[in-house]
């Protein structure tokens, strides 16, 4: 089949972007939307132009690396389908795919398709832990955890981190991804004694970076793994608690 | 020759070894820790949990990655699960059962020392994830639910889902990011490390180039860690991630680190077969569908029905002709080596022949849909989203693919390679699996050495180093390794040739996969240790590498990387040439029983070959660590 590609084109951080446009032709329908970019870049360095510049690594949906937008949907038109398992036979022949790198302020664009996602790494820092050293754990199943909590935390914790929330958010907001964390760390008991630290802590270092959240839906709907809005729900459930348990205990010191 | 080989090994009961020598280390005292510099590269279960560890207990790190965060390290990736003695399940698990069945698996090449002290460590790794919030499977009770997994007769692999990779390291980082806000780590994203420093015969530090900037410098520690994974890309294509690569390892072991065993890499046999030749990376499937799945291929080379056409009599189900005891659930090489010859003879499968039927149609009609869904679900939608053929209807195609690497840099029983000061964890080091991996072990060996091992360890070195600053980086020893560096990178985009980086990956991909792959042999490795050198000096000369170095270039990162894996290709298969038996993930074609199965020759080849690095890729010098077996008896593995 053959497609035509409109591709953002950015050199660096500052440099301004704009988009080019490829014919890609000879490409099979079985081959993923990412291997039609290598094929397409391989034939651009034959020609003597720059390949273009994208990120991904397990190629099978898990490490949360790759993600752009296409035709304006974050990780393209599949459900619950990460960029490198989207394959060309989701498009027509002679289809026209514009692809773009996730637009949001907390994410600077690195080179074309690439953009720079730290800003999770320091909501994960501020508090998306259990403080337990190395060593220092006791047996595991001296703490029984319930199936339906384990299975639960389990659904929050399967987030890759990707950051399709966030681009497919109108206001950039993050709070699918710092509420899975919250919610599968706040569920269990092993993360009671950190709970209201660390929503409080990661909720604000979550606002520091993005936009706020006004229930728009999308980011669930983009996720390509259907992570729920209800985590966003226990987050703020618990972000007021702790608010409120914290005031009390600074009234009670005062 | 001044290498030499001294594995540490402790004396004493192997049950006691690990106890006395935590006992007889040197330490170094709570406050003087903070006065080292350990630098950790790699952020996989193996880097992110040693990293977290050791500032824990009170070290400076810096950690460094070529991910644009730690959590993407390949280890995200493992589905399977990680074994543990704990014997929850009060089958007769133990330690020494574990300790048994890995050297065993192993096919008797690994060091008994180190894989007993893997089996005592793997309790607390449970323990550990658990309290970190990783969320293993449970069962009702709310206690931890086991599976079983192959080469063990007990239940001791715990699981979350099928993403045990993910929610491990997912754990590890999240400890390893309570340090970074602590301030006791640093962490460096997108800085890829490309050197190693040696200063009067021990490791100073490592020279890094900024994947975003192209920036060459240096950093400076007291000791340096690498914990930067295996080396299956060397294949091209494999299940392992696109960017996981060999250099850390390889520019180490030109820096003076032995490399141990390079020709024991393993190949899983349940992969989806390659769609194109533009194909870059190979998905496993879970070894768990050969219980349930028959594999078969047409008896006639030229059928070009489809398969639900092809008649009973037609078929060869060649797995149960040839193992009729063991059938579908022959062992990971047996029954990979047998889709190989199958594909080879003409009779493979799939628009490009390339692959072998794995069948659920009995399953289905015994078990019924419902319960075969149940079973694999996940699986099956899984194989549909790649190849949109739906295996309840058309049975999968499956076929061999590069997996995980048993070789690694040669590591004494405290986990430092032949350069003091600079050591190997997880992936990356060669030591607990032998010459073939059980599944479920390697998640193991990486937290056992991330956070059990080397923490512990690395302090009877460092405590000879007390009030001893660090190497400068304006030290000429420094200055050496940065311009080498930079001639390097510039050599790339000087070349100005006339193929892409790919092309020349995929062409030593091919030949690392037709003679040291699956199977190997002494003509074919003859050919290859000619022919990967030739085909190298024409990377060298007709490379196209385009942009420039001082900004975020793909092409030129991984121009880098192929230059490493065609050196370390060739060291590959010289080892493979020099080892002349057959055992565990190393099958040669002349050392065989009669039933085609590993012949091993333990009178002259139980040893761990250890290369050195002599300057000349295609003539190393050979150094062996000999292996004794003074617990588990010398047997030979059998499927009957
Ligand atoms: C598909 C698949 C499934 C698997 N399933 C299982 C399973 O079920 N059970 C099991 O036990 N094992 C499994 N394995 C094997 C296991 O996942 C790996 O062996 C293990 O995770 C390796 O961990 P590691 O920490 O050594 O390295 P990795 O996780 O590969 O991490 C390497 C790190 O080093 C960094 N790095 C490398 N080179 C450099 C450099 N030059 N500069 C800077 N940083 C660098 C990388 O960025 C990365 O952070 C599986 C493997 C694959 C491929
Ligand atoms: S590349 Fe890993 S999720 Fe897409």
């Amino acid at each position: 089949m053959r497609v035509t590609l409109q591709v953002w084109r950015q050199a660096n951080t500052d440099a301004r972007g704009e988009f080019k446009t490829y014919q890609v032709d000879d490409i099979k329908e079985d081959m993923s939307f990412l291997e039609m970019l290598d094929v397409l870049n391989e034939r651009l360095t034959i020609q003597g132009e720059e390949p273009i510049t994208f990120d991904s690594d397990c190629r099978e949906g898990i490490c949360g690396t790759c993600g752009v937008m296409v035709n304006g949907q974050a990780h393209g038109p599949e459900a619950a389908t990460a960029t490198c398992q989207l394959h060309m036979r989701s498009f027509q022949d002679g289809d026209t795919i514009t692809v773009e790198p996730w637009r949001a302020g907390a994410f600077p664009v690195l080179k074309d398709l690439m953009v720079d996602r730290a800003a999770f790494d320091e909501i994960i820092a501020s508090g998306g832990f259990i403080s337990v050293p190395t060593g220092s754990a006791p047996d595991a199943n001296l703490i029984p955890v319930p199936k339906s909590v384990a299975e639960a935390a389990m659904d929050a914790a399967a987030c890759i981190g990707c950051a399709a929330c966030v681009a497919a958010c109108p206001n950039s907001a993050a709070n699918l991804f710092t509420a899975a964390k919250v919610a599968q760390l706040n569920m269990l008991p092993q993360g009671q004694p950190e709970r209201w630290d660390r929503v409080l802590n990661m909720v604000e270092t979550m606002e520091s970076y993005f936009g706020s959240c006004t229930n728009h839906g999308e980011c669930e709907k983009a996720c390509p793994k259907s992570i729920s809005i209800d985590f966003i729900a226990i987050m703020n459930r618990d972000y007021v608690k702790a608010k409120f348990k914290n005031r009390r205990l600074v009234s009670q010191q005062g | 020759m001044t290498m030499t080989l001294d594995s540490k090994i402790p004396d004493g009961p192997i049950s006691d070894k690990w106890e006395n020598h935590k006992f007889s280390m040197k330490l170094v005292n709570p406050n003087n820790k903070r006065k080292f510099n350990v630098l950790v590269v790699g952020t996989g279960l193996g880097g992110a949990a040693a990293a977290a560890s050791l500032a824990e207990l009170g070290y400076n790190v810096d950690v460094f990655t070529y991910h644009d965060s730690p959590r993407r390290a390949h280890s995200i990736a493992a589905q399977g699960g990680i074994n543990a003695a704990k014997n929850y399940h009060g089958d007769g698990d133990s330690i020494f059962r574990l300790f048994y069945d890995t050297v065993k698996g192993g096919d008797f090449r690994s060091r008994e020392a180190n894989v007993h002290r893997l089996a005592e460590v793997s309790v607390d790794i449970i323990d550990q994830a658990t309290a970190q919030g990783v969320p293993f499977a449970r069962e009702y009770g709310g206690l931890l639910d086991n599976r079983s997994f192959g080469g063990a007769q007990v239940s001791r692999t715990f699981y979350a889902r099928g993403q045990t990779g993910q929610q491990l390291l997912l754990g590890a980082y999240s400890s390893l990011m309570r340090q970074v806000g602590l301030g006791t780590v640093k962490l460096h994203t997108k800085i890829e490390m490309l050197d190693v420093v040696v200063k009067d015969g021990r490791a100073v530090g490592i020279v890094t180039r900024d994947l975003v900037n192209g920036e060459i410098r240096s950093w400076s520690g007291h000791a340096v860690v690498l914990a930067t994974g295996g080396y299956s890309n060397v294949y091209y294509l494999s299940t392992n991630a696109m960017y996981c690569n060999a250099t850390a390892a390889w520019r180490a072991h030109r820096r003076g680190a032995a490399f141990a065993n390079p020709c024991y890499t393993q190949i899983h046999p349940t992969c989806i077969p390659q769609s194109d030749e533009f194909q870059s990376k190979l998905t496993l499937m879970s070894e768990s569908l050969r219980n349930d799945g028959r594999i078969w291929v047409p008896k006639n080379p030229d059928d070009t029905r489809r398969a639900r056409d092809i008649p009973e009599s037609e078929r060869d189900y060649y797995l149960e002709r040839i193992y009729p005891s063991f059938g579908n659930l022959a062992p990971r090489d047996v029954s990979s080596r047998a889709a190989k010859r199958a594909v080879d003879a003409g009779n493979g499968v799939g628009p490009l022949k390339n692959g072998v039927y794995l069948d659920f149609a009995d399953a289905i009609s015994r078990l019924g849909h419902d319960k075969v869904e149940e079973r694999y679900s996940n699986l099956f939608e899984m194989y549909e989203r790649i190849t949109d053929e739906n295996p309840y209807e058309t049975p999968m195609r499956i076929y061999p693919a590069p997996h995980y690497t048993m070789g690694g840099l040669w590591v004494d029983y405290n986990l430092m390679t032949t350069v003091p000061g600079l050591y190997a964890i997880g992936e990356a080091n060669f030591s607990d699996h032998g010459a073939n991996r059980l599944g479920a072990s390697a998640l193991m060996q990486g937290l056992a050495d991330g956070y059990f091992v080397l923490p512990y360890t690395i302090g009877d070195y460092l405590a000879g180093w007390l009030n001893t600053p660090v190497v400068p980086t304006d030290d000429p020893a420094f200055a050496a390794v940065e311009d080498e560096t930079k001639e390097r990178v510039a050599g790339f985009l000087a070349s100005r040739g006339t193929r892409t980086v790919d092309d020349f990956h995929r062409q030593l991909g091919r030949l690392v996969w037709d003679y040291c792959g699956m199977s190997r042999d002494e003509s074919g490795l003859d050919k290859a240790i000619s022919e990967i050198p030739a085909l190298y000096e024409e990377f060298k000369s007709d490379v196209k590498v385009l942009g420039t170095g001082d900004s975020l270039n793909q092409t030129l990162e991984k121009a880098g990387r192929v230059d490493d894996f065609f050196q370390l290709a060739t060291l590959m298969c010289v080892d493979a040439r020099h080892r002349e038996e057959s055992c565990g993930g190393h099958f040669r074609e002349e050392y065989q029983t009669e039933d085609g199965e590993a012949l091993r020759d333990d009178e002259n080849y139980a040893y761990v070959a250890a290369w050195e690095w002599t300057g000349d890729i295609s003539n190393p010098v050979l150094h062996k660590e000999d292996l004794e077996f003074e617990n588990v008896k010398l047997a030979t593995r059998s499927y009957k």
